[in-house]
């Protein structure tokens, strides 16, 4: 076999994996559900293209040249996408090292690593950019539609940003190797990805909360004082947003840009992938995590399956990067509320409902990790404990956890505003029993390093607890605002939590 | 009244006539029958093989003996307890350790029988001692406050014997526990359990190595087809099939191969 040949062998193999990856992740794992995937996905994608209309519809007829105000916005908002993809190709690389079980097969065999780790490289790139094209298709599509042929221009640039997304996430995450041992990069890279993806929004929220005193981030791009600092119209920094509105030569600049990053990543670290890659799978049979020592507890049987949720939790890296994400989207209300603290602003209503819908989410998450994510299920289910008294004792550490993270919040809010504090304090409360409830119904037995597929087992249960959180804190602002369509809203909430218990699986 | 088992080396051991095990007519059926009507005493303080081959309902058996499975049909009685009645009780005289050893990655080997022994009730002042010991007998004390995510499928397997020593079962149901132990390990593991057993403690035991089958064991049962196709010492065994001086290996093959004819 021809090295071309062998290259092109080893592309199609790693295409094979990356496809298999996705569709698993799409249909949990369920062969018979590919179709209904596919179905699903393209039905998805085609409502997609109702909130795309309705968020950039209105921007399809901009045309070049634009004032420094639009080129701020169109500029923010690409690179918000891209902090996104960066975020996903991090994840990516990381799984790529740590998750794949090939390694051992790959650097056995006589074919040179420099050249099979280039490929590897190349796959991620293009798994990143797909995933980014997907997305982003309805939004184009609007913009197409609306303005016109030039608009196409924009799938070039996914193209250009998914391909430094993935040079940048492959340099990042060895040059974290180098610096902080396999180790450490596994759980810095997760928080990163979790901080990059969420990171610029709430950059811009916090920094319109401090000037302007609202959770808008527009505000502060469209600001005269942005605009007064940011760079001229004729600048490179504009190149993305001119390339998407169809400056071909931007356009072709930011492609070769890509490439070249990309390139350059594939020359410089292609040989150390694979010594990266080495440390990380040793790192699987060697590291060493050493533990205090500290005398035994009593107490109950409860109480001690208690404390074993807990300690995982604590030291489950998964979840303090999705914990911090969502604690991070907790960042401006907090803000809002510390600066609304003084006056009875109406802004301070917006945090009712940011509290509960994080609280929904992470109760979610931890449900799973505790109620689904057993990892020596038999150990537990052969000790001299009831079933009902083992999922007790997980809903508790899951409902305990929550009052830990939002207490505080809630009690700063009582200070300002008592009866806001209640409301809030009562949907945080049913949000996160329904997302524990929705969880417990659709259990199925995981190993917790299986948590970012939880919401691929089943896609009713994923669409019900988001949903579901979505609901209550809708419900709690309309009861601050309108008591009536709160009501309403708490009733249909309600109604779909009780549906999702009727289409549950039944169990003994 | 006692009844008399004889060790494979012919030495009769008297044992109470009380059964820690009592399986009556289990049945489960999946796709297809695992396990037909089987019917099985297992005596206090014995050592007992079940031995077959892939697919002929061991595990299946032993599962639904240690309340993870329902039967279908049948009865479970653990030193006079109805398992199915009453399973907490049950449990709380047995530990059960399964081929693929399922430990905690993020618990150091103490935490986990800490866990453990918290899930049984038994009090720290009794458990950490006993914990300390077990370490130290199977080879893991100088790995006691590593977590386990970094152990290799011997040392995972040794932590998850030890979870299910520490609690002192008086019934230690076991699937395919040496599987992936090396010489060493196989040999405390054999050990340890011998030892058990010498101090009253009941073993069951899947196995696919039938030399310590042959070696350990007070009785071997035969399962195939979810059966007991035959049962008894090796010396029982050899005169069921009228063959003095076969080994285990080849009465296995032979009884194996009877039942599929069948």
């Amino acid at each position: 076999m021809s090295s071309a040949t062998a290259l092109s062998w080893f592309a199609r193999h790693e295409l094979r994996l990356a496809w298999r990856e996705w569709l698993a992740m799409m249909t949990g794992g369920r062969r018979r559900r590919t179709r209904v995937a596919v179905i699903g996905l393209l039905l998805f994608a085609a409502l997609l293209h109702v909130p795309a209309w309705a968020v950039i519809g209105r921007f399809a007829d901009l045309q070049l040249p634009l004032d420094k105000s639009s080129l701020i916005v169109i500029s923010a908002t690409i690179f918000l996408a891209w902090t996104l993809m960066l975020s996903q190709a991090i994840e990516s690389v990381t799984r790529v090292f740590y998750a794949r079980a090939d390694l051992d097969l790959i650097m056995s065999s006589p074919a040179p690593l420099a050249n099979l780790f280039s490929v590897r490289i190349a796959a991620i790139a293009l798994t990143v950019t797909t995933m980014a094209l997907l997305f982003s298709t309805p939004f184009i599509d609007v913009l197409v539609i609306g303005g016109g042929p030039r608009w196409l221009a924009a799938f070039g640039v996914v193209v250009a940003m998914g391909l430094s997304a993935a040079a940048i996430a492959i340099a990042v995450t060895i040059l974290l190797f180098r610096l902080i041992g396999p180790a450490r990069t596994r759980f810095v890279a997760q928080i990163l990805a979790a901080i990059i993806g969420a990171g610029f929004v709430i950059a811009l929220q916090v920094a319109a909360i401090i000037s302007y005193g609202t959770l808008s981030r527009f505000t502060i791009l469209t600001s005269g004082a942005f605009a007064e600092h940011a760079p001229d119209v004729d600048s490179i920094w504009w190149w993305p947003a001119r390339a998407t509105m169809g400056d071909s030569e931007a356009l072709l600049l930011l492609l070769a840009l890509g490439l070249v990053l990309l390139g350059s990543v594939m020359a410089i670290f292609s040989g150390r992938f694979a010594d990266t890659a080495i440390e990380a799978a040793a790192y699987g049979k060697s590291g060493r995590r050493i533990t205090k020592e500290r005398p035994f507890r009593g107490g109950s049987r409860q109480q001690a399956l208690r404390r074993k949720e807990f300690t995982l939790l604590w030291r489950d890296p998964w979840l303090i990067s999705q914990t911090l994400m969502q604690l991070l989207y907790l960042v401006p209300p907090a803000l809002l509320l510390w600066r609304s603290f003084a006056d009875s602003s109406a802004a301070l209503t917006l945090i009712t409902p940011v509290i509960v819908m994080a609280a929904g989410q992470l109760a979610g998450g931890l449900a799973w990790l505790t109620i689904s994510g057993e990892d020596a299920p038999d150990l537990v289910a052969t000790a001299p404990l009831t079933p009902s008294g083992i999922i007790r004792a997980k809903i508790e550490v899951v409902l305990i956890a929550i009052a830990v993270i939002f207490c505080p919040l809630v009690a700063v809010l009582a200070f300002a505003s008592p009866a806001q504090a209640a409301i809030t304090a009562a949907a945080v409360i049913i949000s996160a029993a329904s997302a524990t409830a929705i969880q417990l119904w659709f259990r199925v037995q995981a190993r917790r390093s299986q948590f970012r597929r939880r919401q691929t087992s089943s896609r009713l249960a994923t669409f019900a607890e988001a949903f579901s959180s979505i609901g209550w804190a809708a419900t709690a602002a309309l009861l601050l605002a309108l008591p009536i369509a709160g009501l309403i809203s708490g009733l249909i909430t309600a109604g779909l939590v009780a549906i999702t218990w009727k289409f549950s699986p039944r169990r003994e | 009244m006692v009844a008399s088992n004889a060790k494979p080396d012919g030495v009769a051991v008297m044992k109470p006539d009380s059964s820690a095990l009592e399986v009556l007519g289990l049945t489960k059926r999946f796709d297809r029958l695992a396990v037909d009507s089987l019917d099985l005493t297992i005596h206090a303080g014995e050592f007992y093989a079940l031995v077959g081959p892939n697919g002929a309902g061991k595990t299946t058996t032993l599962r639904m003996v240690a309340g993870l499975l329902r039967p279908d049909a049948g009865g479970v009685s653990i030193f006079g307890i109805d398992a199915l009645e009453n399973p907490v009780a049950a449990k709380q005289v047995m530990a059960w350790v399964s081929d693929e050893p399922m430990i905690y990655d993020k618990l150091t080997p103490l935490e986990y029988l800490e866990f453990v022994a918290g899930l049984w009730g038994i009090a720290p002042s009794v458990s950490e001692p006993v914990a300390q010991e077990l370490l130290s007998s199977l080879g893991l004390e100088p790995h006691r406050r590593e977590r386990c995510e970094g152990f290799s499928k011997g040392m995972r397997q040794k932590v998850a014997l030890a979870g299910a020593l520490v609690h002192d079962p008086r019934l230690i149901i076991l699937d395919e526990p040496l599987t992936g132990l090396d010489a060493v390990s196989a040999r405390h593991v054999k050990g340890l359990l011998s030892e058990r057993v010498r101090a009253g403690c009941t073993v069951i035991m899947t196995t696919h190595i039938l030399e310590v089958a042959e070696r350990m064991a007070d009785r071997i049962g035969v399962i195939a087809s979810g059966r007991l196709v035959a049962e008894g010492t090796l010396t029982e065994l050899r005169q069921q099939n009228g063959h003095a001086d076969t080994s285990l290996e080849d009465l296995f093959i032979a009884l194996v191969t009877l039942q599929e004819a069948a």
